[in-house]
């Protein structure tokens, strides 16, 4: 992997994450997450569809006028979640039923159309594929995390319905951490996803932080040592 | 030019809507027939889950009929089970409108002798961890109404203990349980009224043709 593509999947996984940095897609996001599985789920639609219209994007980018970029976009990314939803309703149908109108979301989430414009159509194929597919894996692994937080605090459980997405023999991955009669109903309720995302972003802003003090630092050594 | 560049750019336009299509008609030929077998297994695991397969012989999927609903606001499928072509039982979706949250739809068989075969939620928006105890999957709440019928719970107890009815409700949610059980009460008097419909009328809804 050379230096380029490896700044690109580090800016979609960390530093230019859409769900963390960039704060595109929240409606989903904030939807969907009260299942690890439901996040994973809508993750893998959304990097699917987020990959599709990031290579086709930049396969036409010369035949495009700047003009019509826009509209013709749309078009191309409302066909490829079309196709998705229907790839879902066939093989992950109960999924399906359980993401239901998240799906044809994936429309208006802001992230697919705006690496579509920031990314694919000014690059070519190989580092736009590679820059949906991280762009993807960093909103779905935020989708998974909250997800799963929000699922432990609120139902005490974690894979909980992960035979929707894998198959009857998941139904054994469901892990009860803990029981109880009234589960912490705030985790699952709107307001927890918004609490949730919160922690996180501040999580992630904290760990920038930390090693940017110990970057510092480092240089601050070795600089000290030099004098020396 | 202003001309010529409208043109080429409606031309464009035009020439990238017609792929769009034709990739969305090419999906939507290969998976049709893998959904409507999803959609029809859908189907059966509900209604084997009430009623199963074993106590009756004929072809449910295709013996279905329309009737209005007890408010007259929509038609709904009835799907009729039948031992040697005498009426054994009937499956159909209803609705508790008064939930905390909204509706509650319901699915709901009912034998020819007027029992219940079995209720299942279908959809619902109740409070999670209060009133999702609708849900098999939290509680076995639903299963208790199984061989009831009017003549052994009567009308005017289909309702929660607090209510001077017969039936538990949960902890902190009693609107959820009296919305259920007035709609299982309805049904049942529906299928009582109606029994000669619902099991006489030609099958005119067999199979999944359309989307509910």
């Amino acid at each position: 992997m050379s230096v380029e593509y490896k700044q690109i999947s580090i800016d979609g996984l960390w530093n230019n994450n859409p769900a963390l940095v960039q704060l595109l897609g929240l409606c989903p996001l904030l939807a969907v997450s009260n299942t690890l599985i439901n996040g994973l789920g809508l993750g893998i639609a959304t990097t699917m569809v987020l990959v599709g219209s990031n290579v086709s994007v930049s396969l036409v980018r010369h035949w495009v006028p700047k003009e019509i970029r826009i509209p013709v976009f749309v078009m191309m990314i409302a066909s490829f979640v079309t196709n998705t939803q229907l790839l879902m309703n066939a093989f992950t149908y109960e999924l399906y039923l359980v993401l239901g109108i998240f799906i044809p979301l994936i429309v208006t989430n802001c992230v697919i159309i705006g690496r579509a414009e920031a990314f694919a159509s000014k690059n070519t194929i190989i580092p736009s594929f590679v820059d949906g597919l991280t762009q993807g894996i960093g909103f779905s692994s935020v989708l998974v995390l909250l997800g799963a937080l929000r699922e432990v605090m609120g139902q005490g459980t974690l894979f909980d319905g992960a035979h929707l997405l894998l198959g009857d023999w998941a139904k054994v991955l469901t892990i009860h951490v803990y029981q109880s009669e009234h589960s912490f109903l705030f985790a699952i309720l709107p307001p927890g996803a918004f609490f949730g995302l919160g922690l996180l972003i501040a999580l992630k802003n904290y760990i920038d932080q930390k090693r940017l003090q110990k970057a510092q630092q480092a240089l601050t050594g070795s600089a000290a040592m030099d004098a020396a | 030019m202003l001309v010529r560049s409208i043109y080429k750019n409606s031309l464009v336009l035009g020439a990238f809507a017609l792929l769009s299509i034709g990739l969305i008609a090419l999906f939507h030929t290969l998976t049709k027939e893998r959904i409507l077998a999803e959609m029809e297994a859908k189907l059966a695991r509900t209604l084997d889950e009430l009623i199963p397969p074993s106590h009756y012989n004929n072809d449910v999927y295709h013996d279905c009929t329309l009737l209005a609903s007890q408010d007259k606001t929509k038609n709904i499928r009835f799907y009729r089970m039948r031992v040697d072509n005498k009426p054994y039982a009937t499956v159909f979706t209803t609705t508790a409108p008064d939930g905390y949250s909204g509706a509650i739809e319901l699915i709901i068989g009912i034998t020819a002798e007027n029992n219940i075969a079995g209720v299942r939620v279908i959809e619902h928006n109740e409070t999670p961890g209060l009133g999702d105890k609708i849900e098999l999957k939290k509680s076995d709440w639903m299963l208790q109404f199984k061989a009831l019928s009017l003549a052994t719970v009567p009308a005017d107890q289909w309702k929660v203990k607090k209510d001077g009815g017969r039936f538990d409700s949960f902890t902190g949610a009693t609107i959820t349980p009296r919305a259920v059980l007035s709609a299982i009460r309805r049904s049942l008097e529906y299928v009582e009224e109606n029994k000669d419909a619902i099991f006489t009328q030609p099958s005119n809804c067999g199979a999944i043709n359309e989307r509910q």
